[in-house]
């Protein structure tokens, strides 16, 4: 996964609060493989309405979103994260995110800025005022644009992960000792827990 | 950590599953159950690239359902082609799958506890959002992403930051004509979409010990439109009554009983926040919006932005009314609907539909709607008490099952405009298909919204039925 230090870039405003998942890619776009790509479709639906944000040309280059609370909310879809990295964009400010999009985000190199209600609506404000670069220091946790700075907040780890480029798999896999140790105990522990059938003792 | 303390349910499950700690705060989780469905494909590919195989196939279990047919032989090229690939994909690492043609398919999450493979005490996953739904067996369940799928097919953990914990009571019986469904809207009004972000939620009181296994499944299905991944119920009579029997049920079942009573919370554990609802003051619920908050008691108004102070919730307010096509102010009991729709995994059960087919019973729908069962079970089930005659008499089309209706991956749409009373867990944007105006609500009161044509209050139409 590629490092996240720090972003300058066209930042777009999404003035809308719950831009849930069905959103961000509708259902009928998730037969797409990960090749194919979901950039196209990216809240594809939205989009149909006349002067939606991301397609004014002044935003093209957009690889920071502002939009308000509760983004990403609803279906687990991992699709919503393709779309947004698939598009470009790299990092989505706002005031909470839905848990599961979150998580997704962060496997994918999506940072998901958490601000402050009302420093989410003066991003919003300078942003719709003219101002189109931020800059989002993810070392520092802080957005920096020619009218403002504000801090804003990720969980301990995940900053870490997005930090260093850290792949879970390869985490799991170096502690697959402890795993064994674990399982072996737990199946005497726990019984009536087990369905029958052979670990594949090919693996790792 | 003393043994004595006491403890919550979350916490005794957690700490069983817990592999290691790192110092950070990250647990490595052991996971129980992991099922699949056609959207695993992206998981699948996941694994091809790194040239893994699955740790442990057998915990894994697979079923059609996002793309399963309603209708024989409707099923497109592309849907079917979905199914085919998960068939494959499953076989290659030799998970179990059952097909929409199978004896045992239906629903993931209808399945799950069916066949007793969701028990209490487990931690249970699945690359959908309605994994919350498990908890009504006593389980830990949530909803992951792909990537998050292919890293439990590879390792059967996960990487785990544990949530706080929220307990909801709810005091007193629910009335007449007032079920699950009008309980979990409620809490998800009360709590707001994002309120229960962060949080496991276990649900608890008088209220909630009276559900039946059905109505739990309902609750802690909708537990994740509050934002809360997971949502749980302690196991009880209930819970064992419901399993014992069930065909992957523990061989030695009375033994997992004895495990699984010391599950329940501790008197005096310490949630990190409590809420507490009175279950006699809960009216049937629809929502009117474009989000699962936007429920209200059937005998309300479509909010009038100008009202509502915080900026954002009155924009919210504007735009969703508008999208909806509602005029501030307007009774939510004159909205006609042009369809109603009965299934998915919040609503599918045989309760569900005992408690639809009581209201529609001798009696015509003046819209057109479709019938979905969670499981071919289910299906054959309502079939021998006759619901389904029900059913079909009111002029419903009786259809197989699946996700159908609720997500409309398998083509059953809502058309642009229309509007359909909808048993189902989201009433977002597009939904049922682009432009469709979806209301959620309880079986009953779908029912009652296909008898009249407009959203209503199923009680008027109870009398002698209840």
């Amino acid at each position: 996964m590629e490092k996240f230090t720090s972003l300058t870039a066209t930042a777009c405003p999404l003035p809308l609060a719950g831009i849930d998942t069905d959103q961000l890619v509708p259902a009928r776009f998730l037969k797409r493989t990960r090749a194919e790509g979901y950039g196209p479709v990216l809240l594809h639906d939205l989009r149909q309405n006349q002067g939606f944000p991301l397609d004014d040309p002044i935003y093209a280059q957009s690889r920071i979103l502002v939009a308000r609370r509760n983004f990403g909310g609803g279906s687990s879809r991992e699709g919503a994260v393709y779309a947004l990295v698939d598009y470009g964009i790299s990092c989505v400010i706002a005031p909470s995110f839905g848990d599961i999009f979150a998580a997704n985000a962060v496997g994918n190199g999506l940072l998901p800025a958490v601000v402050q209600e009302a420093d989410a609506e003066a991003i919003l404000a300078i942003l719709q005022a003219g101002t189109v670069t931020l800059t989002v220091n993810l070392s520092l946790t802080r957005i920096s644009s020619s009218k403002g700075s504000w801090r804003f907040s990720i969980d301990a780890e995940w900053r870490e992960r997005l930090l260093n480029g850290w792949d879970d798999v390869d985490l799991t896999r170096s502690r697959q000792d402890e795993i064994d140790v674990f399982v072996k105990h737990y199946r005497s522990d726990s019984g009536w827990a087990w369905i029958e059938g052979s670990k594949q003792d090919h693996l790792f | 950590m003393s043994a004595d303390l006491p403890r919550t349910m979350f916490e005794k499950i957690w700490r069983k599953h817990e592999i290691l700690q790192r110092p950070d705060g990250r647990s490595m989780l052991w996971i129980d159950r992991h099922y699949l469905h056609e959207g695993s494909f992206l998981a699948f590919a996941q694994l091809t690239a790194r040239q893994a195989r699955v740790a442990y196939p057998n915990l894994s279990i697979a079923v059609a359902d996002h793309y399963a047919p309603t209708r024989a032989g409707a099923e497109d090229a592309e849907a079917a082609g979905m199914m085919a690939r998960l068939a494959e994909d499953t076989a290659a690492h030799g998970i179990r799958f059952s097909g929409w043609h199978d004896q045992d398919q239906g629903i993931v999450h209808v399945i799950g506890p069916e066949r007793g493979l969701t028990l209490p005490g487990l931690i249970v996953v699945c690359g959908d959002s309605h994994t919350s739904t498990h908890g009504a067996l006593g389980a830990i369940g949530f909803g992951i992403g792909a990537s998050e799928v292919a890293h439990v097919l590879m390792t059967q953990t996960l990487w785990q930051k544990r949530p706080h914990l929220m307990r909801v009571t709810v005091q007193g019986r629910l009335g007449p004509g007032v079920g699950a469904k009008d309980l979990a809207l409620s809490v998800v009004a009360h709590l707001g979409a994002d309120g229960g972000r962060g949080f496991a939620i276990e649900y608890a009181g008088e209220a909630v010990r009276a559900l039946s296994m059905e109505g739990r499944l309902t609750l802690c299905n909708l537990t994740i439109e509050c934002g809360a991944r997971c949502g749980m119920v302690a196991p009880d009579e209930t819970t064992f009554a419901y399993l014992r029997g069930r065909p992957d049920a523990p061989t030695d079942f009375d033994a997992a009983c004895t495990d699984w009573a010391t599950l329940p919370s501790d008197a005096g554990a310490v949630f990190d926040r409590e809420v507490t609802l009175d279950a006699s003051a809960i009216a049937p619920a629809v929502t009117w919006g474009t989000s699962p908050e936007d429920a209200l008691p059937i005998s309300g108004h479509v909010p009038d932005p100008a009202s509502i102070t915080d900026p954002v919730r009155a924009a919210h307010a504007r735009e969703a009314a508008d999208y909806m096509g509602l005029r501030p102010g307007q009774a939510l009991e004159s909205i006609g609907v042009d369809r109603i729709f009965i299934g998915s995994c919040t609503n599918s059960r045989i309760e569900d539909l005992r408690a639809a087919a009581a209201v529609l019973t001798g009696r015509r729908a003046v819209v057109p709607g479709l019938v979905s069962a969670g499981s071919v079970q289910v299906r054959r089930q309502a079939e021998q008490e006759g619901l389904a005659k029900i059913f079909i008499d009111a002029g419903l089309h009786w259809g197989q099952s699946g996700c159908s209706m609720c997500v409309g991956m398998n083509g059953d749409l809502v058309s642009p405009g229309e509007r359909c009373a909808s048993t189902t867990n989201r009433n977002f944007r597009g939904r049922q298909g682009p432009g469709a105006r979806t209301h959620l609500m309880s079986p009953a009161m779908a029912a009652a919204a296909a008898l009249t044509g407009h959203l209503t209050d199923v009680r008027t139409l109870m009398a002698g039925r209840i």
